[in-house]
């Protein structure tokens, strides 16, 4: 009962890091940049519903659709105001020095505006706690509704893409951005939604997170983030499906190995198998093998 | 009027000028040949038309509408197809999800479907592997699709970018005749080509490019037949 109690927990853990993963790997799928300060846009979006909730006295559905709007509005800006200029540039060492720049931006604009101090957010989810098996098991309202919505946005990520206009835009894009350009595809257009998409499902994540881990400070967002990324490489970068199974591993992973080992070290844990695996599959779970072109 | 004319480009990469004050213009029904060594700037010219790289100076006009500032994704509706050097096919995509990119920006749904089925009779192999993954046909195959996929969008003006790169003879054979046929059936056809003899065997008229800048221009077949043409790009 204690493993599967673990196993919910990890599967909830995972969720989250699978929707901040999907960020991470549409954005890099599409545009090639690592958006390091995708972590920070989570955090963001916690802090939204934070003071929709506390200042506003907004009810939490509210909170969540305004979270959800702020981070949109934010990753298009951060796209066309810090990345693109630099996503034609040489270097794209530029672009990932700029999106750490943009990570400590966010940080400490939230840092003034809110302080310091680590908030305690009130969780959006008022559902009861599922109890089975005896009291035995006990499944809390918030990893039900976050494993649900991470399922609910895989489906709809997914349809979106082999469906709409935009999402063949975008796997187009993916491939060939001159060839995209040549079949009339507006790839500036196509970048920012993706953004859009990213930031937006970051927002989600933030919410979710915080729900069940109520502490929230601008710092909040950073470790996340980089466990996100972890999953979206772990999965295969690029990968929709991979970083769906990434995050779900790495959150399983890291719950069981708190659980079992120690807390100290499951971090320690956790990336010592994103090692092992890259090491005998490059590439990550699901990732594609890149070709060279000739 | 000519359909496409090109006055005074300049094409700068960096410092290094690719183009150096080219013009010369495509009229309504013609093939257009455009040859010259490898680095000679055909494909330069190509992007530069199309918008995929930005002129210093010099003006494109299209159908009496000046494009030279037009972004290259707003081309293609304007009735202008581009098929790229190295074909560019979408690799990790279907043969039918690639047709289907070609007319990503029309409109007319019922349309589209006849366009496809056009282009299966004339790539009958294309129809044959519609669900296989662009990236596993073989070269030949892929300038089909290539071709096709411009095909889709019922383009007026064709530009195509050595559609005979890499291919075995006969598929260059049958390669130049898809493109006198796609000819024949109405569309304008620009044609970079490497292969001057055979570029020059169905051009009506074609122009030489040496380091940037247009030497000679004419008509094909007296082209063919001049000695310096012969003897620099016909190996001769």
């Amino acid at each position: 009962m204690k493993f599967l109690s673990y196993l919910i927990n990890g599967i909830s853990l995972g969720s989250v890091y699978a929707i901040i993963a999907l960020g991470y790997t549409m954005v890099y799928g599409i545009a090639k940049m690592l958006n390091f300060a995708h972590g920070d846009v989570i955090m963001v979006g916690a802090y939204a519903a934070f003071a929709c909730i506390m200042n506003a006295s907004l009810p939490p559905y509210a909170a969540v659709l305004v979270a959800i709007v702020v981070c949109t509005v934010l990753g298009v800006l951060i796209e066309t105001v810090a990345y693109r200029p630099l996503l034609s540039a040489a270097s794209s060492l530029a672009v990932l020095i700029t999106a750490i720049g943009v990570s400590y931006f966010l940080q400490n604009v939230v840092l003034l505006i809110f302080g310091a101090n680590a908030k305690s957010f009130q969780s959006v989810v008022s559902l009861p706690n599922l109890k089975l098996a005896d009291g035995a098991l006990n499944i809390s309202g918030v990893t039900i509704v976050t494993v649900i919505s991470c399922i609910l946005i895989m489906l709809a990520l997914t349809a979106f893409i082999s469906r709409t206009k935009t999402g063949q835009a975008m796997l187009a894009v993916s491939e060939d951005k001159g060839a995209a350009q040549l079949m009339g595809i507006n790839v500036n257009g196509t970048i920012a939604v993706t953004f859009a998409i990213g930031s937006g499902l970051a927002a989600i994540a933030g919410v979710l997170l915080c729900s069940a881990y109520p502490s929230l400070s601008p710092y909040t967002g950073s470790m996340p983030g980089i466990k996100a990324f972890t999953a979206a490489v772990f999965g295969g970068i690029g990968s929709i499906p991979g970083a769906f199974l990434g995050g779900l591993l790495l959150g399983i992973i890291e719950i069981l190995a708190k659980g079992y080992i120690s807390t100290e070290l499951s971090d320690a844990i956790v990336f010592s198998v994103l090692i092992i695996i890259l090491l005998v599959k490059p590439t990550g779970l699901l990732g594609r093998k890149m070709q060279e072109k000739v | 009027m000519a359909m496409l004319e090109v006055k005074d480009l300049n094409v700068y990469y960096g410092v290094i000028q690719a183009i150096k004050g080219v013009s010369f213009s495509v009229d309504e029904g013609e093939v257009i040949a455009l040859i010259g060594a490898n680095g000679a700037g055909k494909t330069t010219i190509l992007h530069t038309v199309t918008g995929l790289v930005a002129p210093k100076s010099g003006s494109i006009i299209f159908e009496g509408k000046v494009i030279t500032k037009v972004p290259a994704h707003k081309i293609v509706s304007l009735g202008m197809a581009h098929v790229p050097e190295g074909r560019r096919v979408f690799a990790q995509l279907s043969v039918l999800q690639n047709l289907k990119m070609g007319a990503f920006t029309r409109k007319d749904k019922d349309e589209v479907e006849h366009t496809l089925e056009a282009v299966y009779r004339r790539f009958p192999r294309l129809e044959e592997r519609r669900n296989q993954l662009a990236g596993t046909l073989s070269g030949g195959e892929q300038q089909m699709l290539a071709m096709g996929r411009a095909l889709m969008s019922k383009p007026r003006i064709i530009l195509m970018d050595e559609p005979s790169m890499g291919l075995s003879p006969i598929l260059v054979d049958e390669i130049f005749d898809i493109i006198r046929s796609v000819s024949a059936g109405g569309t304008t056809v620009l044609l970079v080509e490497q292969n001057a003899k055979k570029a020059l065997g169905i051009a009506d008229r074609a122009y030489v490019l040496e380091t940037g800048t247009i030497v000679k221009e004419g008509v094909a077949s007296q082209l063919l037949e001049d000695d310096a043409i012969r003897k620099a790009y016909l190996g001769e």
